[in-house]
C-alpha cells in the first residue's frame, strides 16, 4: 500500500476522534438552542468554568483566595485536603446545576421574548462574566487535570496496524476514551429525552412554548433543566479537553470550534451535531495534511468555517436542520 | 422648551431636508463641532489622545460602519476584526509602496479595498440568514487573520511578522510614526469621523437607507414591494466595509503604529465593536458614538479606580474588569435592550415637554 494513503488513513482516524470532541461541545449548544432559542455563546466558557471548578475542588483550593488575600491580607490558598475524582465530579455537577438556576433566575427570565440577537449578546456578556468569576475564584494559571483518564499512545493499535501496513498508527488513548464517553453521553441524552417525563417535557418545550405551557409544563423548570444538562455536557467536554491540553483560557475557545459544526449540522439537530463534528474533524485534518504544507500551514483555524460556509450556500439550514419556511 | 419644532419655519426645500431639522439639535451639533475642532486640539496631550480620544474616534467609525450593517440592514456580522485588518494591511501596503502620497488618500483607498473584500464575504448573505450568517462571517474573520499571518507579502517579509507604520505626513504635518504630535493625529481622525458620520447620517435618511431598513424589517416583504435585496444587502456590506476599513487603517497607522494581526484584530475586536453597537443602540448613529465612548472609557475608569485608588494587583483588576463588563452588558440588555440611543430618545421627549409635562 502506498505510504501517502496509509498516512491519510491515520489522519482520517485522528480527524474522526477530533470530530467527536467537537461534537461534544456542539451538543451543549444544540440542547439550549432547541429548548429556548438561545444561541449560547457561553458554552465554551461553561466548559472552562466546569473544568476549573473540578480542579479547584479536587485540590482543595479556597475559592476567591487570591482576592481575599489581596483585600484582607493573609496567605490562605488551600484547605489542605484532596478530594477524590468521583466526589469532585459530583460536587461540580451540583455547582453547574446551581449556576444553571442562577442564569435562569437572574438573566434569562428577564429576557424572554427579546430578539435572538439580544439573547445572543446576553450570552456573550455571560461568557465574559463567567470567565472573570472563574479566574477570580480559582486563579488564572494553567492547571493540570487528572481524573484518571488514560493517556498516551495506544500500543495495541500501533502494533496491529504495523503488522498490516508496516506502519504503526499513532492514536491517543485519551481520544479513544473520549469517543466512548461521547457515545455514551449521546445515548444517555437520547434515552433521557425519549423515555423520561422531564425529557418529554423538554422536547415539548422545544416544539412549541405556548402549547407546552398550556398543558402545564413549567417553562422555568425546563429551562433550568436544559441549562443544567448543557452544564453537564460542558463538564464532560471540559474534563476531556482539560486532560488533553491543560485547564486554561484557551479551553473556552473550543466554543469557536463548535460553531462551524453547528452550521454544518443545523442548530436544531442532535444527530446533526455529531455528523457535522465528524465531517469537520476529518475534513480539517485531511485538508491540513494535503494542502496545509503548500500554503504555510495552520489551516485548521479557518478551514472548518469556509467548509461550512460553502456548504450553507447550497443548503441554508444545514444538514439536518429544520426546513426554514418564511412567510410574510 | 428644548427640541421644539414650534417657531422653526421652513421656507425652502433646502431647509426642509436639512440633516438636523430641529433648530436646537442643529445648534447643539454646531457647538459640539466647534468644541471638537476649535478647543480640544489646543488642550490635548499625549495621554488623553492615546488613552481616550484616539480610540474613541476610531472605534466610533468602526461602530458606525457595523451599525449600518447590523442596525440598519439587519445582517449580523462577526467579522469586524478581520475587516479592520484588511484596512490596516491595505493602508500599510499603500504607505510603503507610495511614500510621497498624502495619508488622506491612503486611508480612503484602504477603505475602498476593504469595501470590496467586505462585499465578497457579503455574497453568501443572499442565501444565508440570521445566526447562520453571523457564524459564516466568522469565516471571514479567521481566514483574513490567517492570511495576513501566513503570507509574507502582506507584511513586506519583515522578520517579526509585524507591520510598523513608517513616518508619513499630509500637507507637511506628520501624522504617523512616533514623532506625530497629539493634536495632528487627533484632528486627522476627527476629520474622518466627522465625514463618515455625516455620510452615514445622510445615507440612512435617503433611499439607500430606507431599502436597508426594509430588508432588515422583513426581507421577503421588502422584495415583494420592489426592493432589490442583492443591491440593498451588498451596498450595506460595501458602505460598512468602507467605514470599517478606514477605522482599521487609522487604528494601525495613527493609533497603534505597530500591529500583530492576531492580537490587534482577533475575534475579541469583532465582539468589542458589536458590543458598542448593541449597547449604544442598533440603528442609531448617535448610539454608535455612545457605545464607543462607553466601552473605551470603562476599562480606563476601572483601571484608575482599581489600581490607582484601591491599590489592588493588576491581575485581579483585569479579572474584575471581565466580570464588570459582562455584568454591565447583561444588566443593560435587561434594562434597555434598545441601547443608550433609546435613553437619549426618551430624554429628548421629556425635554420637549419640559417644564409642563401634561
Amino acid at each position: 500500500m502506498p505510504e501517502q494513503l496509509v498516512f491519510a488513513m491515520e489522519v482520517t482516524l485522528n480527524g474522526l476522534m477530533a470530530g467527536v470532541l467537537y461534537a461534544l461541545v456542539a451538543l451543549g449548544f444544540v440542547l439550549i438552542y432547541k429548548a429556548s432559542g438561545i444561541f449560547n455563546y457561553a458554552q465554551g466558557v461553561l466548559a472552562l468554568f466546569a473544568a476549573m471548578t473540578l480542579v479547584g475542588i479536587m485540590q482543595g483550593q479556597v475559592p476567591f483566595s487570591h482576592l481575599i488575600n489581596a483585600v484582607f491580607g493573609g496567605h490562605i490558598t488551600h484547605f489542605g485536603w484532596n478530594v477524590p475524582g468521583a466526589v469532585a465530579i459530583a460536587l461540580t455537577v451540583a455547582v453547574m446545576v446551581l449556576l444553571a438556576w442562577l442564569v435562569q433566575v437572574l438573566v434569562m427570565k428577564h429576557l424572554v421574548g427579546q430578539e435572538p440577537i439580544i439573547l445572543f449578546m446576553a450570552t456573550i456578556g455571560l461568557a465574559y462574566f463567567l470567565e472573570g468569576v472563574a479566574d477570580l475564584m480559582w486563579g488564572s494559571e494553567i492547571k493540570t487535570l487528572d481524573v484518571g483518564l488514560p493517556q498516551g499512545i495506544n500500543l495495541w493499535i500501533d502494533e496491529t496496524t504495523f503488522n498490516i501496513f508496516g506502519y504503526g498508527f499513532f492514536i491517543d488513548n485519551l481520544d479513544i476514551v473520549a469517543t466512548v464517553i461521547a457515545a455514551l453521553l449521546v445515548a444517555g441524552l437520547v434515552a433521557f429525552s425519549q423515555y423520561t417525563k422531564q425529557g418529554r417535557a423538554m422536547r415539548a418545550v422545544a416544539d412549541d412554548h405556548q402549547a407546552a405551557l398550556s398543558v402545564g409544563i413549567s417553562l422555568n423548570f425546563i429551562w433550568v433543566l436544559v441549562w443544567s444538562v448543557a452544564g453537564f455536557v460542558a463538564l464532560v467536554a471540559g474534563i476531556v479537553w482539560g486532560t488533553k491540553s491543560g485547564v486554561q483560557f484557551s479551553l473556552s475557545l473550543i466554543a469557536l470550534k463548535a460553531l462551524p459544526v453547528l452550521m454544518l449540522g443545523g442548530f436544531t439537530s442532535i444527530p446533526g451535531a455529531i455528523v457535522g463534528g465528524l465531517i469537520i474533524g476529518v475534513g480539517e485534518k485531511l485538508f491540513e495534511f494535503a494542502v496545509g504544507p503548500l500554503v504555510g500551514g495552520a489551516t485548521e483555524n479557518w478551514f472548518a468555517y469556509v467548509l461550512a460556509l460553502l456548504f450553507l450556500v447550497f443548503r441554508p439550514q444545514g444538514l439536518f436542520g429544520e426546513k426554514i419556511i418564511e412567510r410574510v | 422648551m428644548f427640541y421644539r419644532e414650534a417657531g422653526d419655519f421652513k421656507v425652502s426645500y433646502a431647509d426642509d431636508s436639512q440633516t438636523f431639522p430641529i433648530k436646537f439639535d442643529r445648534y447643539r451639533y454646531y457647538a459640539v463641532l466647534a468644541v471638537a475642532f476649535g478647543l480640544i486640539p489646543f488642550l490635548i496631550n499625549d495621554y488623553w489622545a492615546n488613552a481616550i480620544l484616539l480610540p474613541f474616534l476610531i472605534y466610533s467609525i468602526a461602530a458606525i460602519g457595523l451599525n449600518i450593517l447590523v442596525g440598519y440592514c439587519g445582517q449580523v456580522s462577526l467579522g469586524t476584526g478581520g475587516f479592520m485588518a484588511v484596512g490596516a494591511y491595505a493602508c500599510y501596503k499603500l504607505m510603503t509602496a507610495f511614500p510621497e502620497v498624502s495619508m488622506f488618500l491612503h486611508v480612503i483607498l484602504a477603505g475602498g479595498i476593504t469595501a470590496f473584500v467586505c462585499v465578497l464575504f457579503g455574497l453568501p448573505s443572499l442565501r444565508i440568514k440570521g445566526f447562520y450568517l453571523a457564524v459564516a462571517t466568522l469565516a471571514a474573520q479567521f481566514f483574513l487573520v490567517w492570511l495576513f499571518n501566513r503570507v509574507p507579502w502582506f507584511y513586506n517579509y519583515s522578520a517579526s511578522g509585524q507591520i510598523n507604520a513608517p513616518e508619513r505626513d499630509t500637507f507637511g504635518i506628520i501624522i504617523t510614526g512616533p514623532n506625530a504630535p497629539a493634536w495632528a493625529t487627533y484632528l486627522f481622525c476627527l476629520i474622518f469621523l466627522t465625514v463618515c458620520a455625516l455620510i452615514a447620517r445622510n445615507l440612512t435618511r435617503g433611499t439607500v437607507g430606507r431599502t436597508w431598513m426594509a430588508i432588515r424589517d422583513m426581507d421577503i416583504a421588502a422584495e415583494i414591494i420592489g426592493v432589490n435585496p442583492l443591491k440593498a444587502k451588498l451596498t450595506a456590506f460595501a458602505v460598512s466595509g468602507f467605514f470599517i476599513g478606514i477605522s482599521g487603517a487609522l487604528f494601525f497607522a495613527v493609533y497603534l503604529g505597530a500591529v500583530e494581526v492576531g492580537e490587534a484584530f482577533g475575534i475579541q475586536k469583532s465582539f468589542l465593536v458589536l458590543f458598542m453597537v448593541i449597547l449604544g443602540g442598533l440603528g442609531s448613529i448617535f448610539g454608535s458614538f455612545a457605545g464607543a465612548a462607553f466601552l473605551v472609557l470603562l476599562p480606563v475608569v476601572l483601571k484608575v479606580v482599581g489600581v490607582d485608588l484601591l491599590n489592588w494587583p493588576t491581575d485581579i483588576v483585569a479579572h474584575f474588569q471581565l466580570v464588570i463588563v459582562g455584568a454591565l452588558i447583561i444588566v443593560f440588555l435587561i434594562a434597555e435592550p434598545h441601547g443608550m440611543a433609546q435613553l437619549w430618545r426618551v430624554a429628548k421627549e421629556k425635554l420637549r415637554l419640559w417644564p409642563f409635562p401634561h
